[in-house]
């Protein structure tokens, strides 16, 4: 049979070849300061980098085997993990995709306390790239700080679900827990720490000449780069792209807000810095619009809450907890297909599912923001220097274990 | 309006790549199906790229051991076209399991670069015309052959994954 030949694994004679020309080869990694292990080959010249290969995969979960070898609803704390703190984004998004062959949909109220949910998810996505983009520059300042501010956020989703990261909140037909009584009350405290700690941020690192000067001008790509090779979330609209899921290809209740795409057309590291800040202030705004306007009703879809025995009804209508009916621990959707595409906090969630009509996903496949911003790696550091390395890795938010799986 | 702008769509695709390739708007899956032949898939994929779908999200194949066949997958979307925005296209090429030989399309669409890298680690599926098909996610030492198929049956043991797993061709 002539099935495709394995390419060898060919580093050595690679670097042999190059090293005679006085090119040296540098192994950055797997364990390295950044967030996850992944191995980053650079050969510099000098200290010029003239070529990198990212090597991921040392996170490597194995996603999508695993979840096509469980039932529907088990696959939610499946994808959650890789996409460790933006958990909400990767839930929701396999959720779409599954309610999208159920053919069903989640009641007004569910969807309201997604978006929430995926804002919050959102702006602690950010703070940690922040985080991580200010250890990568060597300011632990900033490191602590972001870390620790997402901590409000944390507390209160933790009062919302139960965990502290992986919630696993949202389920086909809505959500698990309605939102507690004083949720508005203690989220507006959070939001209002988190506009005061911005302006901190600001005078701190942001407005930070020091920042300025290393991170104007590295690391650019341009539109039209950036759009061959098809680069998500942040990143891209740094780039001078304004796409945007949420806008342009809505879901959950997200035409229901008014809300920007912050877009600069530097395509740099400091206006990819930029693009993350004023995301969270948009994030700030849609959160508030969502707790003004957010409808009364169950949270979970009618057809499930009729199904619930006596117990679970009493249960569900005393403290807004769902249980799990035995229709939504044995769902098997007909024979199709299904789509998701999700505004994630690093940038565009794409999910599809395939069904044969079986209880467990017949195929599934999982692409994260982190995997399509490798080219990064390849196409912009080449031509820089290797101190700058770290700086455009950092500002690019990029996530091993989300970009492996 | 937006079944007009759909419809609108599928009749420019299916006129610019005319017997090549079935266009159909899969309203319940909610994306366009492009259907096509291996020899034709490259000229198919330019004229969806002149059509505005500049970027390539995703390639995938579905194994189909039954049916003794696979699906490969690219999925691609539009970022700078509006009125292809919120649509995502699926070009679909059914090739023979023995065989799975389809051409590459980074040439097209240089986005699908790691992608086609992993579809071919994990399916066995080669692209013609690829720059670079190393390994990527796996570790060196897997030795287990295609651990996406349907026949690459998942172990508890580690070692059984790594040496033993999986369909040998």
């Amino acid at each position: 049979m002539s099935l495709p030949k394995e390419v060898p694994f060919t580093y050595e004679a690679l670097s042999q070849i190059e090293l005679k020309n006085g090119v040296i080869e540098l192994q950055v990694g797997p364990a390295h300061a950044g967030s996850g292990h992944m191995r980053i080959v650079v050969w510099v010249e000098g200290d010029t980098v003239v070529k990198v290969d990212p090597d991921i995969g040392y996170v490597h979960r194995g996603v999508e085997k695993l979840s096509e070898d469980r039932i529907y609803i088990k696959a939610i704390p499946i994808v959650e993990r890789p996409a460790l703190v933006d958990t909400v984004n990767a839930n929701l998004a396999y959720v779409i995709a599954l309610e999208k062959l159920l053919g069903l949909e989640a009641p007004p109220r569910a969807q309201y306390i997604r978006v929430i949910t995926a804002e919050i998810s959102r702006i602690i996505s950010h703070l940690y790239g922040i985080a991580i983009f200010g250890i990568f520059m060597g300011s632990s300042t900033v490191f602590m700080w972001a870390l620790a501010d997402r901590e409000p956020f944390i507390d209160i989703m933790e009062e919302l679900t139960g965990a502290r990261i992986t919630y696993s909140h949202i389920i086909p037909g809505g959500v698990r827990w309605d939102l507690p009584k004083d949720f508005a009350d203690r989220l507006e405290i959070a939001l209002q720490y988190l506009e005061r700690r911005m302006k901190d941020y600001e005078s701190i690192w942001i407005k930070n000449p020091v920042v300025e000067a290393r991170t104007k001008g590295v690391g650019t790509l341009s539109a039209t780069r950036a759009v061959e090779l098809g680069v998500v979330g942040p990143n891209l609209r740094a780039s001078g792209v304004g796409y945007d899921v949420r806008k342009d290809s809505p879901y959950a209740a997200y035409p229901d807000f008014d809300f920007e795409v912050p877009t600069l057309s530097e395509g740099d590291s400091y206006a990819r810095l930029l693009i993350r800040v004023e995301e969270i202030k948009q994030s700030i705004s849609i959160i508030r619009q969502a707790l003004k306007k957010i409808p009364q009703g169950r949270v979970i879809y009618e057809d499930y809450y009729k199904r619930m025995s006596p117990l679970m009804k009493k249960i569900y209508d005393e403290t807004g907890r769902v249980k799990f009916t035995s229709l939504v621990t044995s769902l098997s959707p007909p024979k199709g297909e299904a789509i998701s595409r999700v505004e994630g906090g690093r940038g565009e969630v794409f999910y599809y599912l395939v069904s044969d009509g079986g209880k467990t996903p017949y195929r599934f496949r999982a692409v994260t923001p982190s995997f399509r911003n490798l080219p990064y790696f390849t196409h912009v550091m080449p031509g820089h220097k290797l101190a700058d390395v770290p700086v455009i890795y950092g500002s690019i938010d990029y996530f091993p274990p989300e970009a492996d799986r | 309006m937006i079944s007009l702008q759909v419809d609108a769509v599928v009749q420019e695709l299916s006129g610019l790549v005319g017997d090549k390739a079935k266009v159909v708007y899969d309203q319940k899956a909610g994306f366009l199906r492009v259907e096509t032949e291996c020899k034709n898939a490259a000229d198919v994929a330019k004229k969806m790229k002149e059509t505005g779908f500049d970027h390539c999200i995703s390639v995938t194949a579905v194994d189909f051991p039954v049916e003794g066949r696979m699906s490969v997958v690219w999925h691609v979307s539009s970022y700078t076209n509006s009125k292809l925005m919120g649509m995502l296209a699926a070009l679909t090429v059914n090739v023979e399991r023995a065989r799975p030989e389809v051409p590459s399309l980074v040439p097209v669409w240089e986005s699908a670069v790691f992608h086609e890298r992993e579809t071919h680690e994990m399916f066995g599926v080669g692209f013609a015309g690829h720059p670079d098909l190393r390994q990527l996610l796996l570790p060196d030492e897997f030795k287990g052959k295609w651990p996406l198929r349907k026949d690459f049956k998942l172990s508890k043991k580690r070692e059984d994954l790594f040496n033993k797993g999986g369909a040998e061709p």
